[in-house]
């Protein structure tokens, strides 16, 4: 997101803050989430695929909550004009292809209304199924994860994203020489990823009641949220999107707080991300700069810039977002709570990324040291603490890309917290101990913040260099090698 | 995870907020503070473009303080490779070199090189510059004055830029000034084209008042900055370009790194166009009042007692087709030839030092154009000036 976009987007989410309807603001919200996914998609090489994967966000989203749905719904209506006004604003979307240069909301020039219709009715057949055959929505459900992970996969893991960008600029008529695996730039696929996920999973495990589909594409497509997060949970955000009407309607003092609460988050985002993370961008360690450094005090110059830049571009994009949802009525979830301040290594975990870390507590290791728990066969508790880590810090590697840097990374982390937790374990005993004197819990206090920020700012070498022998290389220069 | 929260926490809950904010105000307070903000803004960008204090702000530097000063002036066509970038404010230019270090050492003989990108060094490392050759034979005054080359070269051809870069140069006291030249920044219609002397007006004005050079103070070309150019937001670019050069000098620091030089280029022109033409001259003979030859007087007289050398650069000569037309793809035979007669009787006319180095170096130690010299160029080049300099500090003459 730009200055341009993120200050538009503001003003939208103050008039659909403004709005109390509980019909209006569906409606509206629906349609605002639609049209900025196609706005904020950037442009690809490969022909309309910067109007195809915004469609396909929405189709995919459809599908997920049409897998989710009792086979008799008393809404159905409701759920036709949904999804009548949806593929009206596709549709409409691309029918700014004949406005020529004042087309603004896509990319590039849409494809033809016949393309997109075309494209449109396999996937109104494939939606269609779950009411044809309802017996089968159970399968369905399995069936549109596999195909999440799937995508998700395909876009992450580089050789594949390579083919499929040949295979689909072959398919465009385009060279697939120049077929690169950035040209699948999907914007915010893997948000939207685990959002559905999540909805697949709490659907499938009984949890799931959502029953608006007009809700449901608005909550996967929240604009405030979709480029980079918080990943919210279905319960809280409709939870929010209830109280939001009260709000409006009948307490002017807390919706003005709320409102002015989002400006300042926007103003802290903005300054975050475009004063000083792009000002740190400069100075940050790179793949170009690694190679270059010819001292280690520069070298750990460079290290400290890149693990400030990431935090405060990211950072600076969740506050953006959450002072979005402030100004819609809607309070997102934090998602960082001053982790460099942390003085251990799972503290820092329950401050870094918080709606990503409780997502895949709560998707992955839970339901697997669970699993690990139940086997017959009793396994040591440390043994379920390593297992149950590394997996899952193995996969939060993976997430940002199935490439060996980002795998190292997982692991390291893994490692980390698995060494924390015996330290944990081995200081219960003694730390009345350490209580009583003051002077040498400070002490333990201090070394803990320094280790543990030594510690994450060392891994984002494995973060930023996918080369790893460059990498090994720094971790050499820093130590004076 | 273990420990992991069970709940991520929600943003400042509306209770908070309504806490945070004073008890009955409401929509009036946004519009107090988006109007109070506006006046504010327009007040900075009011006090801003009154007082335009970019002159000031360029003097603030983190170089020759956090980090070493850079060895050449900021040029850099790609900024993100090149850890260097081109910006026009003068005394941001200087206050990055390493020449404002400190006030000027009793103990230095103070020796500046002016001239473009051949000085300046394009395609080389700064370790490979002539004025880093120079330096490295570490050569005391008969007085024992520790002589010290600075590279003030900047890669464009123009001999107004040369003298816009020497005039503000001045002010660190050079001993020797070393001037290299070549036919390309004489052409009267070159000298206004270096986007560094089209956005420093004022003082280009001056130089053109001062020595009544035979240019238009009121050329089209000067960029004057109108009242929104000069408000902080008409600013934004040049005070950004100020926050970068400063940034980029801890990727100099760290790597020494001030130009973004490819693996392979496009060699210089071995076969030429059979054009027997020089810019808009015809042959057989140059026009000197054509020729900025004016600028370069005004360049000895402004160095004042300090005395200057002035070289004719090393060019390239080719062997290729039309070769017997053109010496290279910047000049035909009998402009160039013309050239070097009119800078020897100029010389010798006002009794300037000058030394005619043109056919000095060999073809092959010549990268992607005309003038630009290999490393090895570059040290052969030093090697063959250095005597030369040694004689000029040695004999203490006054070169003029």
């Amino acid at each position: 997101m730009g200055l341009i976009q993120v200050l538009a987007l503001s003003l939208i989410a103050l008039l659909l803050g403004q709005v109390s309807r509980q019909k209006w603001f569906t409606g509206v919200a629906l349609i605002a989430s639609i049209l900025s996914i196609y706005w904020l998609q950037p442009s690809t090489p490969v022909r309309n695929l910067d109007f195809w994967l915004p469609t396909a966000s929405v189709v995919i989203t459809v599908a997920v909550w049409t897998s989710t749905q009792p086979a008799v719904s008393a809404e159905r209506r409701q759920v036709l004009a949904s999804l009548a006004a949806v593929v009206g604003v596709i549709l409409l979307l691309s029918l700014t292809r004949y406005l020529g240069p004042l087309c603004c909301l896509t990319a590039s020039r849409p494809p033809s209304i016949l393309l997109v219709v075309i494209a449109l009715l396999p996937a109104a057949g494939l939606l269609a199924l779950s009411w044809l055959y309802p017996g089968a929505v159970s399968i369905f459900s399995r069936l549109a994860l596999l195909i999440l992970l799937g995508v998700f996969i395909l876009l992450k893991t580089p050789p594949l994203a390579q083919s499929a960008s040949a295979f689909l600029r072959s398919w465009s008529g385009q060279s697939i020489e120049l077929a690169n695996p950035s040209d699948l730039s999907w914007l915010g696929f893997s948000y939207l990823a685990f959002r559905l996920i999540h909805v697949l999973r709490d659907d499938q495990a009984g949890k799931f009641q959502g029953k608006s589909l007009a809700d449901f594409i608005t909550y996967a497509l929240f604009f405030p949220a979709y480029v980079s997060g918080p990943i919210d949970r279905w319960q809280r955000w409709e939870s929010d999107l209830q109280s939001r009407f009260t709000l409006v309607r009948s307490n002017p003092e807390d919706r003005f707080a709320l409102t002015s609460a989002g400006f300042q988050r926007i103003l802290m985002g903005l300054f975050k991300k475009f004063a000083l993370a792009d000002s740190l961008a400069l100075i940050s360690l790179n793949p170009q700069n690694a190679a270059q450094v010819v001292s280690t005090a520069w070298l750990w110059v460079l290290l400290f810039g890149y693990s400030l830049r990431i935090y405060l571009d990211f950072s600076g994009y969740t506050d953006i977002a959450i002072g979005l949802g402030n100004l819609m009525g809607f309070r997102l979830p934090e998602n960082f709570d001053r982790p460099y301040l942390k003085t251990n290594l799972t503290a820092f975990w329950n401050s870094w990324h918080m709606t990503l870390a409780l997502w895949f507590r709560a998707y992955l290791f839970n339901p697997l040291t669970r699993a690990l728990r139940m086997r017959p066969e009793k396994l040591p508790p440390w043994l379920i603490i390593l297992v149950g880590q590394t997996i899952t810090m193995a996969l939060i590697g993976l997430w940002h890309g199935v490439t060996w840097n980002f795998l190292i990374w997982g692991l390291w982390h893994g490692a980390g917290l698995f060494i924390h937790n015996r330290w944990s374990d081995w200081m219960r005993p003694r730390s009345a101990l350490i209580e009583a004197r003051p002077a040498l819990a400070r002490i333990l206090k201090f070394s803990g913040w320094m280790l543990t920020f030594l510690f994450v700012t060392l891994g984002w070498v494995w973060f930023a260099l996918p080369d790893l022998p460059l990498a090994w290389q720094v971790f050499q220069k820093l130590a004076g090698y | 995870m273990p420990e992991m929260t069970q709940n991520v926490k929600s943003s400042p809950s509306l209770a908070s907020d309504a806490a945070s904010a004073a008890p009955g105000v409401g929509w009036r307070f946004f519009r107090n503070v988006i109007l109070k903000g506006l006046i504010l803004f327009c007040l900075a960008n009011l006090l801003f473009a009154g007082w335009y204090p970019m002159d000031e702000l360029g003097r603030i530097t983190a170089y020759n303080f956090l980090f070493p000063g850079r060895q050449r002036l900021p040029y850099g066509d790609h900024p993100e490779r090149a850890y260097n970038l081109s910006l026009y404010n003068l005394n941001a230019m200087f206050a990055s070199h390493e020449i404002s270090t400190r006030a000027k050492p009793a103990n230095e003989y103070r020796v500046i090189l002016i001239g473009d990108s051949s000085t300046w060094g394009f395609l080389l490392p700064v370790e490979h510059t002539l004025t880093t050759y120079l330096n490295r034979r570490a050569v005391m005054t008969a007085s024992g004055k520790q002589v010290r080359f600075y590279n003030l070269g900047y890669p464009v051809m123009s001999l107004t830029k040369d003298l816009l870069l020497l005039s503000y140069a001045m002010r660190f006291e050079p001993d020797l000034i070393i001037w290299l030249v070549t036919l390309e920044s004489f052409p009267n219609d070159k000298q206004l084209y270096p986007p560094l002397v089209q956005n420093n007006p004022e003082p280009v004005r001056q130089l053109i008042q001062t020595y009544h050079l035979n240019l238009d103070v009121n050329d089209p070309s000067f960029q004057d900055l109108g009242f929104w150019q000069r408000t902080l937001i008409g600013a934004r670019r040049p005070l950004a370009d100020l926050i970068r050069l400063q940034l980029y000098g801890v990727l100099w620091a760290a790597t020494g790194i001030d130009q973004d030089i490819p693996h392979d280029y496009t060699p210089r022109m071995e076969d030429l166009p059979a054009d027997p033409n020089f810019h808009e001259f015809e042959p057989p003979q140059l026009p000197a009042s054509q020729l900025a030859f004016d600028v370069l007087e005004a360049g000895i007289q402004l160095a004042g007692d300090t005395p200057v050398l002035l070289i004719n650069e090393p060019m390239f000569i080719s062997q290729g087709a039309n070769s017997d037309l053109r010496y290279n793809f910047y000049y035909p035979r009998w402009a160039y030839d013309d050239y070097r007669l009119l800078m020897a009787e100029a010389s010798a006319r006002h009794r300037w030092h000058y030394l005619d180095a043109w056919n000095l170096i060999p073809g092959s130690e010549f990268t992607n154009s005309a003038v630009h010299l290999s490393a090895a160029g570059s040290q052969q080049f030093a090697e063959y000036l250095f005597p030369i300099i040694q004689e000029i500090i040695a004999g203490g003459e006054t070169p003029k």
